[in-house]
Formats: structure tokens, C-alpha cells, sequence
């Protein structure tokens, strides 16, 4: 039987783990290659790494650490932050990455998502999409979510899906930070309309969330970043509880 | 012992060349006839489309080469499928050395069979050396759209829309539709096992 995935993010700044609360403070973490070998040791299902200052010149710092990921776990993982190009696709999936992941360039310019699927197969090619809901409209939102666009969430769910995305990381950006659960409506309402997996992000604060965004939500996998880090919910715990309660698991 | 990883149009065989690397085996990423057929291991990893794989494999004659070969080979993903007689993707001829074919998933609900099958599943009826050690609630990853067909040669079964074959095993060929370098210590396992047939 398939699994649901429990997924831990790490939030990359200058080869350093952090997590924003709310994307705005920062606060350190540890060594990403350390960390990723632990949470791949304790159970989780796959890893993503999001460069939030991802710049042009950084990429190669960030190749540099994707090689030494790969070589260190064996499960897969996904990257993203500042990924614009084919060849900054082409570059990361070169040092190791299973997949990446894009944002405000494919809003920017959609049709680099046709491009890179047909470069690299759609199976590599996850779109993350910040949602915020705005008087009961739920709209995206770029820029590590500051800045509103005018596309509903749902239609360009189903652009991406439709131009060869092979999975959606759906985060909502009200959620973010809050601890007090995951957008389960949003990620149902998108995860129902796609024949692709979606990834619900942002909220997770305690086991129970988790169970919700996997029934209520409809999600395929979930992805948490702090909770993690600090300990909050160790995966094997997480993990045993979802058994518990009938989530299909991996254990 | 020599290891041979067959190099071809194909994405992340890299992340193959780590895991052997983890295990403790320099493998050798190569397209020369002379070094695959000496190699002790042969490993056929994949990530792609068939027909454009097949027709890089024409070029290189690896197509002539692969199915002669004597020594335990392992196909990977579509490395898997490659190693079949043909394949629903393009409308693909391929290696044949596996007298299966290769479907497309088609699920009649897509909110519960989403395509590609992504994540972690299980192996059931496991046999076979290749997958000594391991129980029927081994999880491996897979990404995938289309699967081989349950034959004779299927030695595990993994159930996604259907039950298809997970992994397939004939004279001295082994494939597998999931990554074993990305399936955490079952993976491993298995492929330490391939290195110790």
C-alpha cells in the first residue's frame, strides 16, 4: 500500500539550516548535511531544502551541498530556492537532487515548467505554490509569500498540474508559522481536482495535524520544518501515532 | 570485485554511484562494451522516457550487448522495464530479455491512484536470493507512470491500482521498478545482495 510521506524542510541560509516563523526571523538550526542524516535515520520519508537567499552566485555553494547530501542519505529529496533556469535545474539534479522545486519563476513565466518537465521528466519537478487567503479568496502569493499575485490558488493549481508539474507543495502562508494545523480545506479542495501528489505545508504543530491534513486534507505527504528541528515531534513518535490511528505509514 | 553502472541518457545515475559508494564499492559510470562485459556486477539504473533511452542504447549497441551478457546484471526503474520486450510508453520495442510487458497505469479514480505512483509501498511475495533478509512489510521508493506485468519472473509483488511486478528475476538478470538507492536500509540491502549473488 502507498504511504502517506512525512517530510521534514530545511531552510537554507549560507550552507545553515534556519527556519523563519512566519519567513521573516530566523533562527539557526544546525548543519544540514548532520540534520539530514539524522531525520533520514529516524524515518522520514524524503527531505526538501529550500534556499531562502538563494542567489546566482550561491548556486554553486548550493550544488556543493547537494552533492554532499546525496552522498550521505539514502532517501530522496528535493531542492528549491531561487530556481529559474534549466540550467539551475540541470545543475542540482546533476549533484544529486531527486528533484527540484519552483515558484515565483514558473508564476513569472509559466512555460518554463513545460521546459523543464520535458527536460527532465515531470517525475522531478515539484511547484511550490504559497497561497493566502484574502477575503475569502485564496490567492498566490511569491517571494516567499510577501508578494500577492492576482491568480487564484486553484486555477493555477491546475495550470501547473496540466503543464507537466509532477507534484505541488501547497503552502499556506496564513498557516505558516501558526502551529495551529495545516490548510486542511485548500489542500483538499486542490488535492481532489489534480492527478497529482500535493504536498501540504505550513501550520503542523502537533500529531494530530498531521492525521487531519492525511483524512480531512486529502493530502499525499506532509511537510513540517520546526516542529522537527526543535524536537518538538520526533518522526518515530509521529510515525508510530499515524499507525495508530490508520494513516497508512511507512515504519 | 568491478562494478559496472551503465551510462546513458538516463537522470540521477549519480545517486546510484553514491549508494554503491556507501556500500563501500567504487563502481565505474560507463558506455564501453569492453568494460561492461568484463565487469563482475552489472547495474542498469534509469530515470526517462523509453523510446529515447532505447534509441541511445541502439547508438552505443548496448542493445546487442546487454542481453548476452553472463554476469548478475540489475536493471533499475526503467532500467526494469527497459529490460522488457516492450513497452505502452511511445510504443517502445525494447531489450526483451523479459517476455513482459510494460502498461501504463490507469486508474478509473484519480484522487485515489494518483500517476506517476510516488512514495513508499511494499514488496510481497518476496523470493529469490536478491531479496534475502528482507519481509513482507519491506518499503521501497518508487516513481513511476507505467509497470511491468506480474509473470513468472516476478519474484515480489508491489499492489498500486493493481499488483504489478516490483521486482523480476531471469537466469542471471534482476530489475527493479523502485530505487534501491533511495529506499533507505531495504535498499541497501538489496543491492548488497546483488553484490553478493
Amino acid at each position: 500500500m502507498l504511504t502517506k510521506r512525512i517530510i521534514p524542510c530545511l531552510d537554507i541560509k549560507d550552507g545553515r539550516t534556519v527556519k523563519g516563523v512566519n519567513f521573516v526571523q530566523l533562527r539557526d538550526a544546525g548543519d544540514p548535511v548532520e540534520l539530514a542524516k539524522i531525520y533520514s535515520d529516524e524515518g522520514a520519508d524524503e527531505l526538501v531544502f529550500l534556499d531562502i537567499t538563494a542567489t546566482v552566485d550561491k548556486r554553486k555553494t548550493l550544488a556543493e551541498l547537494v552533492t554532499k547530501v546525496a552522498k550521505a542519505i539514502n532517501i530522496p529529496f528535493t531542492v528549491g530556492g531561487g530556481i529559474s533556469t534549466v540550467e539551475d535545474v540541470k545543475v542540482l539534479l546533476n549533484a544529486g537532487a531527486d528533484k527540484i522545486s519552483i515558484n515565483s519563476a514558473a508564476v513569472k513565466n509559466p512555460s518554463i515548467i513545460n521546459e523543464m518537465a520535458l527536460e527532465f521528466g515531470s517525475q522531478c519537478i515539484v511547484v511550490a505554490i504559497d497561497t493566502r487567503n484574502v477575503d475569502g479568496i485564496d490567492f498566490v502569493h511569491t517571494h516567499g509569500g510577501r508578494k500577492p499575485t492576482l491568480l487564484r490558488t486553484q486555477a493555477w493549481a491546475q495550470e501547473v498540474c496540466e503543464r507537466g508539474a509532477g507534484e505541488i507543495l501547497l503552502t499556506s502562508m496564513d498557516h505558516d508559522g501558526t502551529k495551529a494545523g495545516f490548510a486542511n480545506e485548500i489542500t483538499a479542495e486542490i488535492s481532489s481536482m489534480l492527478s497529482i501528489p500535493v504536498i501540504a505545508s505550513g501550520g503542523a504543530g502537533n500529531m494530530e495535524h498531521f492525521k487531519d491534513v492525511f483524512t480531512f486534507g486529502k493530502a499525499d505527504a506532509a511537510l513540517a520544518a520546526s516542529i522537527f528541528h526543535f524536537k518538538e515531534i520526533p518522526i518515530p513518535e509521529l510515525k508510530g501515532y499515524l499507525g495508530e490511528v490508520d494513516i497508512a505509514i511507512r515504519k | 570485485m568491478q562494478v559496472a553502472v551503465i551510462k546513458y541518457n538516463a537522470g540521477n545515475v549519480q545517486s546510484v554511484l553514491y549508494a554503491l559508494e556507501r556500500l563501500g564499492v567504487e563502481a565505474v559510470l560507463t558506455d564501453d562494451l569492453e568494460i561492461i562485459s568484463k565487469a563482475d556486477r552489472v547495474i542498469f539504473p534509469g530515470q526517462g522516457e523509453a523510446s529515447t533511452a532505447m534509441r541511445y542504447l541502439k547508438e552505443k549497441q548496448l542493445d546487442q550487448l546487454i542481453p548476452n551478457l553472463k554476469q548478475p546484471f540489475f536493471g533499475v526503474c526503467l532500467g526494469q522495464q527497459l529490460l522488457c520486450e516492450y513497452s505502452e510508453e511511445n510504443d517502445t520495442a525494447c531489450l526483451g530479455v523479459f517476455p513482459v510487458k510494460v502498461k501504463k497505469f490507469i486508474p478509473e479514480n484519480s484522487f485515489d491512484f494518483k500517476v506517476p505512483h510516488v512514495g513508499w509501498n511494499n514488496l510481497t511475495e518476496l523470493k529469490t536470493p536478491l531479496l534475502k533478509g528482507l519481509s513482507d512489510e519491506s518499503f521501497v521508493y518508487y516513481v513511476h507512470s507505467f509497470y511491468c506485468e506480474l509473470s513468472d519472473y516476478t519474484i515480489a509483488t508491489t499492489n498500486y491500482v493493481l499488483d504489478f511486478a516490483g521486482l523480476m528475476h531471469k537466469d542471471n538478470f534482476y530489475a527493479m521498478q523502485a530505487h534501491p538507492e533511495k529506499s533507505g536500509l531495504v535498499g541497501e540491502r538489496i543491492l548488497r545482495n546483488f553484490l553478493s549473488l
